[in-house]
């Protein structure tokens, strides 16, 4: 039942995105074959549409850890990108330092960096009762210009055009797909962060489901007057709950910046962070559906290259409004939901 | 005036109405009865429109009509007040009355004839309330009579009103039944639906019982006794009365000195002991909730001061987990609102408040089998139904959620309960049993402080009383004692 709606939503966008494609003049079953046949296939398929997944499994789990204690974090992009300047920085600044320890210490970087970056609206929230909308949207807004700055006057190699960090130690890098699995193409730029981020979606449902501290953010999230009669500190599970999900962002980072670029990229998130929202809204805030939503947006935006190429008419722009039909379609869940369940009623029980 | 013949209506499986007759006479106060779920809110929504029959038949002055839709209902002299009103807070008074019987063009509204019709109805009615008023400066009982002038204005000869004093004060309720009173002597005919027996003797002429969506009884309310009405509603005998001993008191468990919540209550000083049952009876609104929310440390400790000290120790300064480590449990008088995790399972909801120390956990982690025991426990020993432990609290009915409540706080063995507006919302067997579980508590030694809307409730069970009036002790009675007159001079700050 929980994810039946989602389920109809994507193949109700799917359905009014097929009238777009033939409005166009293309053939909607061979575009959506083009589609999705072409980012499931193997390796290169596959691996591009995982390496895509992986920045959006991240995201969508900070927003659903988030959202889980009733908090709208809106600043997972901000948190990301601070996060993976700070991962770069150690990569940089302790280029002598052992592979053994400077990956670790590069991991924990990037999860501080944007658990305090997180952490900093749930103060504010906790403290001043601000709200965290409006924080987190700020503190992107800081985030992108303050790693911008760094990037620039004091991280860029001299001389080089580009808005790019120098390189980090090839101790931090941490090994690609390819590299661990013989056949598997070692030019895909999938890395051990798509395990990172599969480890990552275990962990969040075992904490929020099977440990005490799970029960009090979501029992925050439930009803913070009831869980205040119950004995849990709201204002403290709003600075947790925040710092776990800046925590959960910031290893965009690591997936970016040891597992891609091997250095810091100015501007390089394509909308993560919002993405991420969509993902968190489509996969109902669970570590499961998460990763499901994250496939299925990552199949769009790979599967759209090959269809903008090979299409007569349809180009990416196409692929987008699927996009936003199908966030548009979930968000309006109760368009299903009440003529499916008047059917279920009224059809008969015995 | 009204005649439901056979009336049946399903919902999915549900049987809500199995061939129910109702007959209301012109010029009457009918009362209808029943536990919730009992069918009685479901038979009027079929008279008003709001639901249609699925067989059987409405008579109204005697010939039969259609009635599909509120629309139509109206046109017939109908009129429906409902437990949740239904009014736009930000018009003022006329212009929610008139909402959808406009006069005037289209282009141009006409609220000066309005306005005077209304004045007309509430001079004729003894509806004190200004047309002009916005409806959120409104008290409860004020809004309540919008509604009535609602109907009225539509001309309506019937008024059905669905548990009308649920949300008003006592005072409010007696200026209410006066206002019925007159309805009827202007010809009215009036049906309220409730479950509040006493109101249905002071008010009504004539009762129908309901219970499990059939009618199970008729009478004139003058042949009946409270006693009847309440073993034909439950189905057995109840027992109205609170049985209990005398209280046995030992030292004081709870001792409060000087409180003051700003601006709720002052310098508030009273100590409850081991074994007795201490009452706060007052109008809702002159400081119970703080007072219970202060000792329970729910409440900012800037807005607190004053002395509170639990078996000798000073409290005052802990946190709401740490009081309740030091034996303090706390039945809180909004269930939805502080009592329960809605959305959560049973399960889930059984733990609050301990859910972060062993037995529920080992380590960092939630021991499910013992949430499980737990929750099987107060399942059973409380008598919560349906007993399925992964439902959510939502399901339950408000009888079931409070037993959930009171069995997750019982289950603490608390030195001290804290317990606000126990059966609110209740039905009666539901409210014979909690009662027999506070008195048992009490009888084991716990200190219990109740705050209670219903005079008689605190009155029957409380061992002594303290009236509280406008955040202060307004005089400490001896419940056996005094009478309801008295203590109701008290509350509304005579002497």
């Amino acid at each position: 039942m929980n994810l039946l709606f989602p389920v109809i939503a994507v193949a109700a966008a799917f359905l009014v995105g097929s009238v777009f494609v033939l409005l166009i003049g293309d053939n909607p079953i061979e575009t959506y074959w083009l589609l999705i046949g072409s980012a499931l296939w193997w390796p290169d398929g596959i691996g591009y549409t995982l390496f895509l997944a992986t920045p959006l499994i991240f995201t969508g789990l900070a927003v659903a850890v988030a959202f889980r204690a009733g908090l709208l974090n809106i600043g997972a992009e901000g948190q990301l990108y601070v996060a993976a300047f700070a991962t770069a920085w150690v990569g940089i600044v302790l280029a002598n330092v052992p592979a053994t320890v400077l990956v670790p210490l590069c991991f924990a970087a990037a999860i501080a960096a944007g658990a305090t970056w997180g952490a900093i609206p749930g103060l504010l929230k906790a403290r001043f009762g601000s709200h965290e909308v409006i924080n987190t949207i700020m503190m992107n807004f800081i985030a992108v210009a303050l790693v911008s700055y760094f990037t620039q006057y004091h991280y860029r190699t001299p001389g080089d055009p580009i808005l790019q960090s120098a390189p980090i130690s090839a101790n931090a890098y941490i090994p690609r797909v390819g590299e661990l699995i013989p056949g598997f193409p070692e030019r895909i730029p999938l890395n051990l962060a798509f395990i990172l981020a599969l480890v990552a979606c275990v962990l969040v449902y075992v904490l929020l489901w099977k440990t005490k501290w799970g029960y009090e953010l979501r029992a925050t999230g439930s009803n913070p007057s009831a869980a205040e009669y119950g004995g849990i500190s709201v204002r403290r599970q709003i600075v947790l709950a925040m710092a776990i999900s800046g925590g959960l962002a910031g290893m965009v980072g690591i997936n970016e910046v040891l597992g891609y670029r091997h250095r810091y990229y100015d501007g390089f998130s394509d909308n993560y962070g919002f993405t991420g929202i969509a993902v968190a809204l489509l996969g109902r805030n669970h570590p499961v559906g998460v990763i499901l939503a994250a496939l299925l947006f990552a199949i769009l935006t790979r599967g759209g290259i090959p269809v903008d190429a090979f299409t007569q008419n349809v180009t990416k722009d196409i692929v987008q409004i699927l996009q936003a039909t199908i966030i548009l379609f979930v968000a309006a869940e109760a368009l299903f939901r009440k003529p499916f369940q008047r059917w279920l009623t009224s059809s008969p029980s015995r | 005036m009204l005649q439901l013949r056979n009336i049946t209506k399903r919902f999915g499986g549900v049987l809500a109405n199995d061939q129910i007759a109702i007959t209301v006479e012109p010029g009457t106060i009918h009362a209808i009865v029943g536990e919730n779920g009992a069918g009685k809110s479901t038979a009027m929504r079929i008279a008003y429109g709001f639901y249609t029959a699925d067989s059987g038949e409405i008579l109204i002055d005697g010939h039969i009509r259609r009635i599909q839709r509120p629309h139509d209902a109206i046109a017939l002299g109908i009129g429906m007040v409902h437990q949740h009103f239904m009014l736009v807070d930000t018009m003022t008074v006329a212009e929610n009355i008139i909402l959808g019987a406009e006069t005037g063009t289209p282009a141009s509204l006409d609220l000066d004839e309005a306005t005077a019709r209304i004045r007309k109805l509430t001079d004729d009615f003894n509806l004190a309330v200004d047309p002009r008023a916005l409806v959120e400066d409104l008290s409860v009982g004020q809004q309540q009579r919008v509604e009535l002038l609602k109907a009225l204005y539509r001309d309506a000869r019937l008024l059905i009103l669905d548990e009308p004093t649920a949300v008003l004060t006592p005072q409010e309720v007696e200026e209410f039944f006066a206002i019925l009173r007159g309805m009827r002597q202007q010809g009215k005919t009036i049906v309220i639906i409730t479950h509040k027996l006493a109101e249905v003797l002071a008010v009504s002429d004539a009762v129908t019982v309901m219970r499990d969506g059939r009618v199970v009884g008729r009478v004139k309310t003058k042949d009946t006794t409270a006693a009847e009405l309440a073993r034909l509603m439950v189905g057995r005998e109840v027992l109205l009365r609170v049985e209990k001993t005398p209280a046995k008191p030992g030292a004081a468990t709870l001792s409060v000195r000087n409180l003051t919540v700003t601006p709720a209550i002052a310098d508030l000083s009273f100590d409850v002991r081991a074994g007795e049952i201490v009452g706060v009876a007052g109008v809702e609104g002159n400081g119970q909730r703080e007072l219970i929310e202060a000792i329970a440390g729910l409440i900012d400790p800037a807005q607190v001061s004053g002395d509170i000290s639990l078996d000798g120790a000073p409290i005052a300064g802990l946190s709401a987990r740490d009081r309740r480590e030091r034996g303090m449990a706390h039945i809180p008088e909004d269930r939805h609102r502080r009592g329960l995790l809605l959305e959560f399972g049973l399960d889930e909801n059984a733990i609050l408040g301990v859910h972060y120390r062993p037995p529920v956990t080992y380590g960092v982690f939630v021991n499910d089998r013992e949430v499980q025991r737990r929750t099987a426990g107060i399942i059973q020993r409380f008598d919560v139904r349906p007993p399925n432990p992964a439902l959510p609290a939502r399901a339950l009915s408000g009888g079931n959620q409070q037993k959930l409540i009171i069995g997750r706080e019982f289950e603490l063995r608390p030195r001290l309960l804290l317990v606000a507006q126990p059966t609110r919302g209740v039905d009666i067997g539901a409210i014979e049993f909690i009662h027999r579980k506070l008195v048992e508590l009490r009888d084991a030694g716990c200190a219990v402080l109740l705050v209670s809307a219903e005079l008689e409730e605190v009155m029957s069970l409380a061992d002594r009383l303290l009236v509280i009036h406008k955040g202060r002790i307004a005089g400490e009675v001896d419940p056996q004692m005094a009478s309801a007159a008295e203590v109701g001079m008290l509350m509304t700050g005579g002497h």
